[in-house]
Order: structure tokens, then C-alpha cells, then sequence
């Protein structure tokens, strides 16, 4: 596999304001897996798209289109098949600082206390154990989870776990956030509340923020652009900007209104025709 | 509901017509608390009389199979007189210490393998058949080779128990790591650790509930090891004792020995249970019938 040599030098270092380390460009990205056949899989071919710095980013796409990948190479976890990921105006080589991931699964350790698991991120820095507690006390307070310190994971709901992971993920102040369908396996009405209270800690923090998704209403919701990625090989078909004000508010209300209604048409008439596309590519191979 | 079932709290209460759940759950509960008592006495009561008495019938003959007096009368020898090689104390201690230091060495050395090979492919696949060759030998055997090579004392025995105890540490150990999950790594990983980080953090806590389940199961290995070392050669132990029992035909010693060893291996598993309970408190309540057994 070759890597071509491309300039690692994003158009924007040249601006190199301050925010600009927040400032994702993926360009030509490109991933191919052998499986364990032995034949080479394209997951995703020749991905493009920019998040300016500060910028809440949906990408959403059918079911295994690349979306998760793309998230991969972004952090640093694995290596681009060709085409490449700076953040700010450094080309990702390996695990790029100021990062932070949250999946769908909890990934929160289910030996430490809700307080151990917050801790982490700071511990990894070197923080100095009290110092960490601090923060991370100040942490489950604003995620609403004061007194609940010395529970561990498996005695909280599943709200109250996303909860954990959310100030896990943000204790740290990463410039960068990555979210793999975060809520996915949450039932609706927590899924509300807890994108209410993620727009509340992302307006205070303002990470940039790629957001994996299949929910195309989370996706309107939440971002200011909307990123359509088409069935396997997954690449980037349609890009939207979400013009919805800032502060979103409710999350529930803004569903209702006009504007939304009309851009999550948009999106959805581009999307279907990938979502119809994917389906028949797996019955096509179920029969 | 009317007003009268409201208590001054504003809480519902049970009107007296009815029984309250608590009560009879209860109730319930002791009933069946009395009767698996019965039940377990009288499992004791049918296999102990049984065999007392098919032995004083004359049906079964006590001189090779013992009998339940016969054991009582020579556990009450072993502790008042002693036995032929010092007091039963002294025998007990010495296989003690021979099952408890082969089992601290098996454990630690099987720890240390087992996570080195579970977090390394290389190493896992170089030592893999040898690993796999050195399984499948009967290990009991090496005991003589140990007894021939070090002699009478303590540690060919510590080493025997050591060698058992291994192998069921070593594999639970290693599976462990392996079964770590992949997230907590990438999410650690992605929040700067290094290596040494994430062993510490998410690989050897995560195996710690594999290798804590393994320590039962070894524990029972180290007694084995111990008393099958004693027999192959010992100048103390209670496998000596067994041994001399054995050659003497005396049964009940015997057995008087094997009640010994199993109340010292219920303390043992015991404490091992609350190693356990200790080490691994932040997992939810196990829903497992075979643990409760």
C-alpha cells in the first residue's frame, strides 16, 4: 500500500490563529482492510471534508459505509491506505493529542468508581492525584452527578453511564471531540435529555466535534453541518450547513420548527437513496 | 383505595384483611431454611450409617474400607498421641507450608507468564508448543524426578504443588488479557497512555477476574501436589502419614487424614473467597447458581 507524500501542511497553517489547532481537514482519505479471506476491502475511498474549528460536525451515512473508520484515522488509531488527516495544521501520524473519543458501548472500566473512571483522563496526563480529583469532582457536578462518586459503573443507568463517559471524555478540554454514536443505545426520551446537556457542555468548551450518527434528527439537532457519506465504499456525496440559531435550546421544540423540517427533507432525500442502495447490497448478499 | 389505608405519612398501608407480602416471603424463607437442614442431615445420617453400619453387619468389611468410628477413634489418636513422626501439628504445618509456598510460586510465576504471553504475539507464538507439550505431560510424574534431584526436604514439594498450580493460573491469565476490551484500550490509548499505562489501567485489572477465578481450582492443585510429593518421599507431612497408614493397613487413618486435609482446604478456599470479594467488589452481583454452590 502506498502512501503518497503529499504536503503534510494544511491550507489553513498559514492563517495560524490559535483556534486554527482545532481545525480537522481530511483529505483524500482513503482505507482499505484485507479480511480474513484474504481479499482487500475499501471501506472508505477518497474522503474530503473540512470541520472548522469550534464546529459541531454530523456525519451520517447507511450502515457500514466507513463512518467509524473515517473516525479512526482522524484519531490517530489507525493508519490511512492513502490520502491524509491534520488537525490544526499537523498531519496525524499517530495518536494525536487533545483528542477525545466517546463510543456507543459505555467504554468506561467497570473496576473504577464513577470518580476513578473521570479521573483518568487527567492521571494519563500526569496530573497529581488530588488535583485530578478536584477537577474531576467539579466534572461529575456539572454532568449532574454529584454524590454518586463512589458507585461503579454497573449500578447506574444507562443515562447516568453516558453521563460518566460524557465528563470522561470532556475533562480533559480536548480541542477535539469524537463521538461514534454516542446515544445510539439509548432509549428516546434519555437520548433527549442527554444531547440537551451535550450542546450545553459543547457551547461552554467549543471542541471541534465529529459526530457519527444514524438518527437524522440528532444529526439536525445537534450540528452545524451534516455530512451524507454513500454505501460501501463509503465517500462523501452531500455536505449541508445547518443555518438553525445558536443556542439550539430545547431539543424536543426545535423539531417542530419550519426550517428544520425543511433541511431534514433535504437531507433525507439524499440519504435515502443511499440507505435503499446499502439494504440491497446485504439482501443481495444474504440470498 | 380509601382513605383508611393511608397511613399519617400519606403512605399506603396494607389493610388488615390482607397478608403483607413481607410476612409470608418470610414465613416462606424459614419453612425452606428448615427443611434443606433436614434434607442435609440426612444425607449425613444415610451415608455415615450406612457405611457403620454395613461395616458392623459384617456386609462390607471394615479392615480394608474403615469405618466412621473407626475414623473418630483415630483422629482423637492423632491429635491426643500423635503420630510415629511427631505430633499432628507439627506434620500439618510442614504440609501447610509446602501447599501454601508452592502455590504462592505457581500463582505469581503463572501471573507473570500468563499476561507477558497474553500481551504479546511474538512471545505467545514462540513458546506456544512448548507450552502446550509441557501441558500435556503428566506432571505428577516429575514429583520423583524433583524427589530424586532435590531430596527429603520442603522444596521438591513446594516445586510439585508449584508445577500444578502453574498451568491453571498461566492459561486463565493469559485468556484474560486476551479477552480485554478493545474500546477501554482504544479510548485510554486515544487519551495519551502509554503501554505501561494501559497494562496497568485496563490490561491486568481486566485479567484479574480470570485469574482470581482461576485461584480456587489451583489452590486445590497446590494440597494435591503437596501430599503426592510427601508420598513419593517426606520425613514429615501428612502425606507421610498417609503413606505409613497405608503400608500398615489402617484405613481409618486414612481417611482421619483426608477429614484433616479437607477442613484445612475449606479455611483456605475461605480466605481465597474473600480475596475475591475484596479484589473484585465493583462487579455486579453474579447471578451463577454454581458459585453458590
Amino acid at each position: 500500500m502506498s502512501i503518497p507524500t503529499r504536503p503534510p501542511v494544511a491550507p489553513s497553517a498559514q492563517r495560524g490563529s490559535a483556534d486554527d489547532a482545532a481545525r480537522i481537514d481530511i483529505v483524500g482519505l482513503t482505507k482499505r482492510y484485507l479480511t480474513p479471506k484474504g481479499e482487500t476491502f475499501t471501506a472508505i475511498r477518497d474522503v474530503s471534508l473540512t470541520v472548522e474549528p469550534g464546529q459541531f460536525c454530523a456525519i451520517v451515512g447507511p450502515t457500514g459505509c466507513g463512518k467509524s473508520t473515517t473516525l479512526a484515522q482522524v484519531s490517530g488509531l489507525e493508519h490511512p491506505s492513502a490520502g491524509y488527516v491534520s488537525v490544526g495544521s499537523q498531519r496525524v501520524e499517530g495518536i494525536t493529542s487533545g483528542v477525545s473519543y466517546m463510543f456507543q458501548a459505555d467504554s468506561l472500566f467497570p473496576w473504577k468508581t464513577v470518580l476513578g473512571n473521570v479521573m483518568m483522563g487527567p492521571i494519563l496526563l500526569g496530573t497529581p492525584k488530588t488535583q485530578a480529583t478536584k477537577l474531576a469532582l467539579d466534572w461529575l457536578r456539572r454532568v449532574g452527578l454529584s454524590g454518586f462518586e463512589d458507585r461503579y459503573p454497573h449500578q447506574l443507568s444507562g443515562g447516568m453511564r453516558k453521563r460518566v463517559s460524557m465528563a470522561a471524555a470532556l475533562i480533559n478540554r480536548p480541542r477535539i471531540l469524537l463521538m461514534d454514536e454516542p446515544f445510539g443505545a439509548l432509549d428516546v426520551q434519555t437520548k433527549a435529555i442527554m444531547q440537551g446537556e451535550l450542546l450545553q457542555l459543547w457551547e461552554e468548551l467549543r471542541p471541534s466535534v465529529l459526530f457519527i450518527t444514524h438518527d437524522l434528527d440528532e444529526a439536525v439537532t445537534l450540528s452545524d453541518r451534516v455530512v451524507i457519506m454513500t454505501s460501501s465504499p463509503g465517500t462523501v456525496k452531500d455536505i449541508f450547513d445547518i443555518d438553525l440559531p445558536r443556542p439550539r435550546g430545547d431539543v424536543q421544540a426545535i423539531r417542530h420548527e419550519e426550517r428544520f423540517l425543511e433541511l431534514q427533507g433535504q437531507i433525507w432525500d439524499s440519504l435515502k437513496e443511499e440507505v435503499t442502495r446499502a439494504y440491497a447490497q446485504t439482501a443481495g448478499a444474504a440470498a | 383505595m380509601s382513605a383508611a389505608n393511608v397511613n399519617v405519612n400519606g403512605y399506603y398501608v396494607i389493610p388488615p384483611d390482607e397478608v403483607d407480602p413481607a410476612v409470608s416471603a418470610r414465613r416462606a424463607k424459614s419453612r425452606r431454611t428448615r427443611w434443606i437442614w433436614i434434607g442435609r442431615a440426612a444425607v449425613v445420617i444415610v451415608v455415615f450409617g450406612g457405611w457403620q453400619w454395613f461395616t458392623a453387619v459384617g456386609w462390607v468389611d471394615k479392615f480394608f474400607f474403615g469405618q466412621p468410628t473407626g475414623i473418630v477413634d483415630s483422629l482423637v489418636h492423632l491429635f491426643t498421641v500423635g503420630t510415629a513422626f511427631g505430633t499432628i501439628w507439627e506434620n500439618l504445618w510442614v504440609t501447610v507450608q509446602e501447599a501454601f509456598l508452592g502455590f504462592l510460586l505457581g500463582t505469581v510465576t503463572g501471573v507473570v507468564f500468563g499476561i507477558l504471553l497474553g500481551s504479546n504475539r511474538y512471545l505467545a507464538s514462540v513458546f506456544s508448543p512448548y507450552i502446550k507439550i509441557l501441558n500435556s505431560i503428566p506432571r505428577i510424574v516429575l514429583g520423583s524426578i524433583f524427589f530424586v534431584a532435590f531430596g527429603f526436604g520442603i522444596f521438591p514439594k513446594i516445586l510439585l504443588a508449584a508445577v500444578l498450580v502453574f498451568f491453571v493460573v498461566f492459561f486463565n491469565a493469559f485468556q484474560g488479557v486476551r479477552e480485554v476490551d478493545q474500546n477501554l484500550i482504544a479510548n485510554v490509548r486515544v487519551l495519551g497512555a502509554s503501554p505501561l499505562q494501559v497494562a496497568r489501567h485496563v490490561t491486568i485489572p481486566s485479567a484479574m477476574s480470570w485469574i482470581i477465578a482461576s485461584l480456587h481450582t489451583a489452590f486445590g492443585f497446590a494440597i494435591i501436589g503437596a501430599l503426592v510429593a510427601e508420598i513419593l518421599g517426606a520425613t514429615r507431612g501428612i502425606g507421610l502419614i498417609i503413606s505409613h497408614a497405608q503400608g500398615s493397613f489402617d484405613p481409618d487413618t486414612v481417611f482421619a487424614c483426608m477429614v484433616i486435609v479437607a477442613v484445612f482446604t475449606l479455611v483456605a478456599e475461605y480466605l481465597i473467597t474473600l480475596l475475591e470479594h475484596t479484589l473484585l467488589k465493583w462487579r455486579p452481583p453474579s447471578r451463577s447458581e454454581a458459585q453458590a454452590i
